[in-house]
């Protein structure tokens, strides 16, 4: 149970998608402008990471990996299939992105349309893909998989809807010409990243 | 006739400096009152404004200025006494010249030689900083602000005293600039400055911003200063809490509380001292500029945690069973509880958000000193990574109340 707790901490703070490893970028500063928005969209990373995660975790381990496929009949046990990595993950994410986005269109279509193009782009979202190729590269079990790919959504989504009511209280701001927009948003970016550096060294 | 010397004329509208107006403003309105007031309708109006309420934190940072003068001066020079070598440096060497001997007892030496190394710091910081700060209100055309006064008192004071003065001007130029400045001066930024400037630094030169050597000015060489000197007087030149962290909070029974309290220990220049950062607090919360939400909420945060933590108790990490009296006169703690955590402009706005934005401080302070073996100390660390979640916490907040206010008048 600890060692599950850990790892949740881990993910969701010391290791944090967003402000320790820069992944997920793009949506990360785009749709960050309404704590709303960023809301809805961190919640659709949640999802998709907890769910796309431990999936890859089952292809891994029973299909992917070197010798996985013994299990089907002893002579597939040779062949190592890992190379398929990137195409069976990205396979994954991309069906269970299609599956949230129906949903969200026939149940939530104001977050559906505020989303907009950046929900379908969750399938390329760095942040999703990179848990899926840290978990291989730990060798996570299956049920680790499921607090890791839960913890990585949460620290994303805990950063996204920071880095949104910043933006929101920003309107009050005078930011030079040159740097409004896009520009203070990675300034901001960098600051929160210094602030998460107080986990920096936690070895749990 | 008019004089064509008259400073309204020179640097008004039209006047052959108007680009330099913002220089002339501050230093007219930081003795006077600024001349425009409020004219449009109902607003509320207090004798105080701004640029008071900025220098009533300078002056309650006063006593915390005298003790870093002080205690640095007196750590080093019990140091010395105890078989350190002085530092080779302008600064002995000064110290030298005015004939002064290296005396833990004489209070005059001890300010001296502390003033020594304080004086400068915090001259290199209102130099640079505020050439920068006014630099940026000329071309951006704003004024200065009594701000950049209470961000360059706080700067220095969180330092170690043996901080090389050019770190001193890179970190104040970061702070001013990329922690307020780019958001358009006093009052829109997000971080605090000098905490903004303390972390950069932090970061970008841990050999001079932590470790056994920098807290104290003077050479500790471990050879000369004898074993039972060093528990009994704490000349190891280490914080308290490092010590801790490495010993054992059983080290700590070699220190007297109220030493920690009164402020007689390593640490960065101004922190060292409970007191007179309590002191300071009675003033900001007597003038109300002080928020004391925050304030209690940081210290029933940092309780709370402090009894989980020896509850729980740990067999591997001896920092668990530090408790919270120690914890409270160790370190940053209190002086960033005072100073720090209760930024107006960086903290939570909203009266429910200031508690819970305080609380959180309080946890997360501790629980970085106590669990992260890489920074034996939090308060730092602990309220910059706040001052990112206090709007959110000031979202949640509105939004909860909106919710309520809702559902009242739908009933």
């Amino acid at each position: 149970m600890e060692h599950y707790l850990n790892l949740a901490v881990k993910s969701i703070f010391i290791e944090n998608m967003a402000l320790a490893f820069f992944l997920g970028m793009c949506s990360f500063l785009a749709v960050s402008k309404k704590v709303k928005t960023a809301m809805g969209l961190g919640v659709a990373v949640i999802f998709v990471l907890a769910l796309t995660t431990p999936m890859n975790n089952v292809l891994y381990q029973y299909f992917l990996k070197d010798g996985a496929m013994a299990w089907i009949s002893p002579s597939l046990g040779q062949y190592d299939l890992s190379f398929l990595g990137f195409l069976a993950y990205i396979g994954t994410i991309a069906a269970i992105v299609q599956i949230v986005e129906m949903a969200l269109d026939k149940y939530v279509p104001a977050l559906y349309t505020a989303l907009g193009v950046f929900l379908p782009l969750i399938a390329v979202n760095c942040a999703i893909l990179g848990a899926s190729l840290f978990m291989v590269e730990r060798d996570y079990t299956f049920s680790e998989s499921v607090v890791y790919g839960l913890g990585a959504g949460v620290g994303w989504a805990l950063a996204i809807v920071a880095l949104a009511s910043i933006r929101e209280r920003m309107k009050y701001s005078n930011v030079p010409a040159g740097l409004r927009g896009l520009g203070i948003t990675f300034i901001i970016t960098g600051l929160m990243a210094i602030g998460f550096m107080a986990f920096g060294g936690i070895q749990l | 006739m008019s004089n064509p010397l008259d400073p309204e004329k020179l640097f008004g509208k039209g006047g052959p400096l108007e680009r330099l107006y913002p220089l002339h403003e501050a230093n007219d309105t930081f003795l006077r009152t600024p001349g425009h007031v409020t004219r449009a309708a109902s607003h509320v109006r207090d004798a105080i404004d701004l640029k008071r309420l900025m220098v009533t934190v300078v002056v309650a940072l006063g006593g915390c200025m005298l003790m870093a003068m002080y205690n640095t001066g007196y750590q080093a020079n019990l140091a010395i006494q105890a078989g350190a070598l002085p530092l080779d440096n302008w600064q002995t060497m000064v110290f030298q010249l005015l004939g002064l001997q290296f005396l833990a007892t004489s209070v005059l030496s001890c300010v001296v030689h502390g003033a020594l190394y304080y004086l400068p710091i915090y001259i290199v910081t209102l130099a640079v900083g505020g050439n920068v700060e006014a630099l940026f209100a000329v071309v951006r055309r704003h004024e200065i602000n009594e701000g950049f006064l209470v961000t360059s008192a706080l700067f220095p004071l969180v330092l170690p005293p043996t901080t090389p003065l050019w770190q001193v001007a890179l970190g104040i130029v970061f702070g001013v600039v990329i922690g307020k400045e780019i958001f358009g001066g006093v009052g829109m930024n997000i971080l605090n400055p000098a905490l903004t400037a303390r972390a950069f630094l932090f970061f970008a030169y841990p050999a001079q911003m932590s470790g056994d050597k920098v807290w104290v000015a003077a050479d500790i060489l471990p050879d000369a200063v004898s074993g039972a000197t060093t528990m009994a007087d704490g000349v190891s030149g280490a914080t308290w809490l490092a010590r801790a962290a490495v010993d054992g909070p059983e080290v700590l029974t070699y220190l007297n509380w109220w030493d920690a309290f009164l402020g007689f220990i390593p640490g960065s220049m101004g922190e060292t001292s409970t007191l007179l950062c309590l002191a300071g607090a009675a003033i900001l919360i007597l003038t109300g500029i002080g928020s004391w939400r925050i304030m209690s909420g940081v210290v029933a945060g940092s309780f709370a945690i402090t009894l989980l933590l020896n509850a729980i108790g740990s067999d591997t990490n001896p920092l668990f069973a530090v408790p919270f009296h120690w914890h409270i006169v160790l370190g940053g703690w209190a002086f960033g509880m005072v100073y720090m955590a209760t930024d107006p402009v960086s903290a939570s706005h909203t009266n429910i958000g200031k508690y819970i934005y305080g609380f959180l401080i309080g946890i997360m302070a501790i629980l970085i000193r106590v669990v992260n073996p890489a920074f034996p100390e939090g308060m730092m660390l602990a309220i910059l990574f706040m001052n990112l979640f206090a709007a959110f916490i000031d979202y949640w907040v509105i939004q909860a109340n909106v919710k309520r206010r809702a559902a009242r008048y739908a009933a």
